[in-house]
C-alpha cells in the first residue's frame, strides 16, 4: 500500500514539477523580456522566438535520451564484443547471417508480417462491413473490440488454455482438441507442431488485432458519401458489387494504414511468443532471440545487432509515414 | 443500409448468422476462462468449463476409515463409513485395485485378498469386511466413480491473490501505471502546442522526427539505456521505469494531441492573441481545457499499455516482490505453474479485470484516439 502512496505522491511531484517548469520557465522569460517599457515589441518579439522551445524542452529531451541516443548506441554496440568494449568490426553481423537460430527467427517473422496483417485486416474489414447494416451492431463491435484491452500475456494464457493438450485415454479440457475428438480426430499437441505451432500464436495477435482494424475500418466505410452509394444503387449494382468495387476502393487509405500499424506491431512480438513457447519448436522470433541474447547470453553487441536487424525492417514503414506527413502539409 | 437490403430478405439473415458467428468465435476464449476461474479446482482438470454446469464424472481415490474405527460384526471385523464423507454424489462404479478402478457396478459385494470382502452403494457408504482384524492406519484405498454436483467458488481468487503474490504485484502494476500514465501527458500537451500553433525554424522537421519515433522498436532502447541505467545509478527502480515509459510514450502522446490541437479552429486563437494573449497564456487558458477529449485518449491509450507492458518491466524492474509486475508474475507462473489451470485462469482473470473496465467504460475515447492517431497522418 505504501507504494500506492508512493506512486500517487510522485505523480503528484510529478505533475507539480512539469508545472512549476512551464510558469516558472514561462515567468523567467517575462522578467528578462518585459512586455512593457522602452523595448516592448522587441521584447514580445524576443519571447515568441525563444518560448516555442521552452515548450518542446522536456519532450527533446525525453525523446533523446529515450529513442534517439539508443539507435546510435545500438550501432556503436553492434560493432562491439558481448560487454560492449572490445571492438570487433562486423564478427556480429557475419555470426548473424550464419547463426541457424536467426534464420529461423528471421523467416518466422516474414510468416508472421504476411498472415498476422493480412488476416487481421480481412476479418476487420468484414467485422465493419457487417456490423455496420445490424441494430445490435455495436455491442458486436464492443466485443470484438474487447481483446484490444487484454495484455499479450493475458491473451497467451487464454489461448494456452484453449490450445490445451492431454493424451488421448483423458478427457481434453482445450476446447479445439475437445472439438477434434468431439469428431472423431486425435487430439493435437498444437503448440509443439514446428510451422503450424506459429500460426496458432499468429492466431492469438489477428485475435486481438482485428478489433483495431475494424474500428479504422468501420470509421473510414461511414466516411464514404452517401451519394456515391446511392447512384450505385440506382444503377442496380447488389450489395456484395457495392462493397467490392465502391467500398473498399475507397478505403484503400485506411487499410494502408491498419496494415502498416500491424505491422510494426508484429515486427515487435515478443510476449506472446515468449510466454508460449520462448521460441522452442522452430517457432522463435526476432524479438524475443533479442531478449535471448540479453538476458540468457548476457552478449550486448549480438543482442544490439538483433535489434537494429528489427529497426532496418521497421525502416521502409517509418519513412513511408513521414513522407505521408509531408504530403498531408 | 435497410433499403438497400429490404426488411426480411435472406441476406439480412447471413449478416445477422454471420456477426453472432464472429462474436461467438471472439468472445469463446475469454469466456472459458472465465468460467474456468470460478469452478472448483478438481472439476477443472475433469472436464472442459464448456460442461461446468452439469453433473461432473470423476475417478476418485479414498480411503477407508482407519483401523483403530474397525468393530466385530457376526465374527467378521468391519470398517464402515461414506466416500464423500459429509458431500452428497452418487457412485456410478467401483474397485479395490488401482488396475482396475472402475470394475464393479454400485451395490455389488465383491472379494479382495485374505477373504475381505467390499460393497460401496450408490449413496457412497461402503462396507469393508474381514475374517482378521484389520491393523493399517492409513485405511484401505477405495476407487470410485463418482457424479458430482458442479461447485462454483471464488477459492482460486483468495488462493492466487494472498498465496501466489498476485496482490502484491497488483499494488506493484498501479505503483508503475498511475505516475507513467500522468507525467507524460503535460509534456506532451506543451510540445503539442509548439508544434501545431508556433512558429519557429525546424517546426517541419521535429514533427517529422515525432512521427518517426513513433515507430521505432523498443528493442533498440532496451541495451543501451539498462547501460545508461546502471552507469548513473538509477539501477533497477521505479523511477527508472517511470522515466522509461514517459519517454517510450512520447511520440505517440505529442502525434494524437497535435492532431487534435492542429485540429481547433484558428479564430479562437488569433482572436486570443490580438487581445494581446502570449502563447503561455493561449496554451493554459483555452488549448487545455478544450484538448480534454484527446487527453483523454491518450490516457487510456498510455494506461493500457503500460498496464499490460512484460518487456519494459522485465528489462527495468527486478524479479523481486517488491517489484514484481503483475504480467511479470503471470509468465512466471506460465513456466513454474504450468498445469495448474485453476491458478492460471485466476490470475489472467485479476489482471485483465482493470484494463477490461477501463476498456468498457471510455471505449467513445479509445475509439476517439485511435482514429486520430491513424486516419490522418498515419
Amino acid at each position: 500500500m505504501e507504494q500506492v502512496l508512493l506512486a500517487l505522491f510522485t505523480m503528484v511531484v510529478a505533475v507539480l514539477g512539469c508545472m512549476g517548469y512551464f510558469w516558472g520557465s514561462n515567468w523567467i522569460l517575462a522578467v528578462i523580456y518585459p512586455a512593457n517599457g522602452v523595448n516592448a515589441a522587441a521584447n514580445i518579439q524576443k519571447c515568441a522566438a525563444i518560448r516555442p522551445w521552452l515548450f518542446m524542452g522536456p519532450a527533446i529531451l525525453l525523446l533523446s535520451v529515450y529513442l534517439i541516443y539508443p539507435v546510435f548506441n545500438s550501432i556503436y554496440l553492434s560493432l562491439h564484443g558481448s560487454s560492449g568494449e572490445k571492438f570487433i568490426g562486423f564478427a556480429n553481423y557475419i555470426w548473424l547471417v550464419n547463426d541457424e537460430k536467426f534464420v529461423e527467427s528471421f523467416i518466422n517473422n516474414m510468416m508472421w508480417l504476411v498472415i498476422v496483417p493480412a488476416a487481421s485486416t480481412f476479418f476487420g474489414l468484414l467485422a465493419a462491413a457487417l456490423t455496420d447494416r445490424i441494430s445490435w451492431g455495436n455491442i458486436a463491435k464492443s466485443l470484438i473490440f474487447m481483446p484490444m484491452a487484454i495484455s499479450f500475456i493475458g491473451a497467451s494464457i487464454i489461448w494456452k488454455f484453449v490450445y490445451d493438450f492431454r493424451g488421448e485415454d483423458v478427457e481434453q479440457i482445450g476446447i479445439l482438441n475437445a472439438i477434434l475428438v468431439h469428431f472423431g480426430a486425435e487430439p493435437q499437441a498444437w503448440i509443439v507442431m514446428p510451422v503450424w505451432n506459429s500460426v496458432f500464436l499468429m492466431i492469438i495477435l489477428i485475435w486481438i488485432q482485428t478489433g483495431f482494424a475494424m474500428v479504422i475500418l468501420s470509421a473510414a466505410l461511414r466516411g464514404i458519401p452517401e451519394e456515391t452509394l446511392e447512384a450505385a444503387t440506382l444503377d442496380g449494382a447488389n450489395p456484395l458489387q457495392i462493397f467490392l468495387q465502391i467500398k473498399v476502393p475507397q478505403i484503400w487509405g485506411s487499410v494502408a494504414v491498419v496494415w502498416t500499424t500491424i505491422t510494426i506491431l508484429v515486427l515487435k512480438v515478443f510476449d506472446i511468443v515468449m510466454a508460449m513457447t520462448n521460441g522452442q519448436w522452430g517457432s522463435q522470433v526476432l524479438a524475443n532471440y533479442m531478449f535471448d541474447w540479453m538476458f540468457r547470453g548476457h552478449d550486448f553487441g549480438r543482442s544490439a545487432t538483433i535489434a537494429l536487424v528489427i529497426m532496418l525492417l521497421v525502416l521502409p514503414v517509418m519513412i513511408w509515414n513521414v513522407r505521408n506527413l509531408r504530403n498531408e502539409n | 443500409m435497410g433499403s438497400i437490403l429490404g426488411k426480411n430478405s435472406p441476406l439480412t439473415w447471413v449478416v445477422h448468422i454471420s456477426v453472432l458467428l464472429l462474436v461467438i468465435l471472439w468472445t469463446i476464449p475469454t469466456v472459458g476462462l472465465l468460467v474456468s476461474s470460478i469452478r472448483d479446482k478438481d472439476q477443472l482438470v475433469a472436464t472442459g468449463w464448456w460442461t461446468s454446469f452439469s453433473t461432473v464424472e470423476r475417478n476418485l481415490i479414498k480411503r477407508s476409515a482407519p483401523a483403530s474405527e474397525q468393530l466385530k460384526e457376526a465374527g467378521n471385523y468391519v470398517l464402515k463409513g461414506n466416500v464423500f464423507a459429509d458431500q452428497s454424489g452418487i457412485v456410478t462404479a467401483f474397485g479395490w485395485r488401482s488396475q482396475q478402478p472402475a470394475a464393479f457396478i454400485p451395490g455389488k459385494t465383491v472379494q479382495m485378498r485374505k477373504g475381505k470382502t467390499l460393497t460401496i452403494e450408490v449413496d457412497g457408504s461402503y462396507l469393508l469386511s474381514s475374517p482378521t482384524a484389520f491393523t493399517s492406519k492409513r485405511g484401505a484405498r477405495l476407487f470410485v466413480t463418482v457424479l458430482e454436483a458442479p461447485i462454483f467458488t471464488l477459492d482460486n481468487y483468495s488462493e492466487v491473490l494472498f498465496a501466489e503474490g498476485l496482490g502484491k504485484s497488483f499494488l506493484n502494476t498501479m505503483t508503475v501505471t498511475i505516475p507513467a500514465t500522468v507525467i507524460p501527458i503535460l509534456i506532451a500537451a506543451f510540445a503539442a502546442y509548439a508544434l501545431a500553433w508556433m512558429e519557429f525554424p525546424g517546426r517541419a522537421i521535429f514533427l517529422a522526427m515525432v512521427v518517426g519515433l513513433l515507430v521505432v522498436p523498443l528493442q533498440m532502447s532496451l541495451i543501451p539505456l539498462l547501460k545508461l541505467y546502471t552507469t548513473i545509478g538509477i539501477g533497477k527502480s521505479y523511477i527508472g521505469i517511470w522515466l522509461a515509459h514517459t519517454g517510450f510514450g512520447l511520440p505517440l502522446a505529442i502525434y494524437l494531441l497535435r492532431n487534435y490541437i492542429a485540429g481547433l479552429p484558428r479564430e479562437i486563437i488569433e482572436s486570443a492573441r490580438v487581445d494581446g494573449a502570449n502563447d503561455f497564456q493561449i496554451f493554459v487558458k483555452i488549448i487545455l481545457p478544450l484538448s480534454f477529449p484527446a487527453l483523454a485518449s491518450f490516457a487510456i491509450f498510455q494506461f493500457l499499455w503500460v498496464w499490460n507492458d512484460l518487456l519494459i518491466a522485465t528489462v527495468f524492474l527486478g524479479n523481486n516482490e517488491e517489484q514484481l509486475v503483475m504480467t511479470g508474475r503471470l509468465r512466471e507462473m506460465l513456466g513454474s505453474r504450468g498445469g495448474n489451470w485453476e491458478i492460471l485462469t485466476a490470475s489472467a482473470f485479476v489482471s485483465i479485470l482493470v484494463p477490461l473496465m477501463v476498456f468498457f467504460s471510455l471505449q467513445k475515447y479509445l475509439v476517439r484516439g485511435l482514429l486520430s492517431g491513424s486516419v490522418k497522418g498515419g
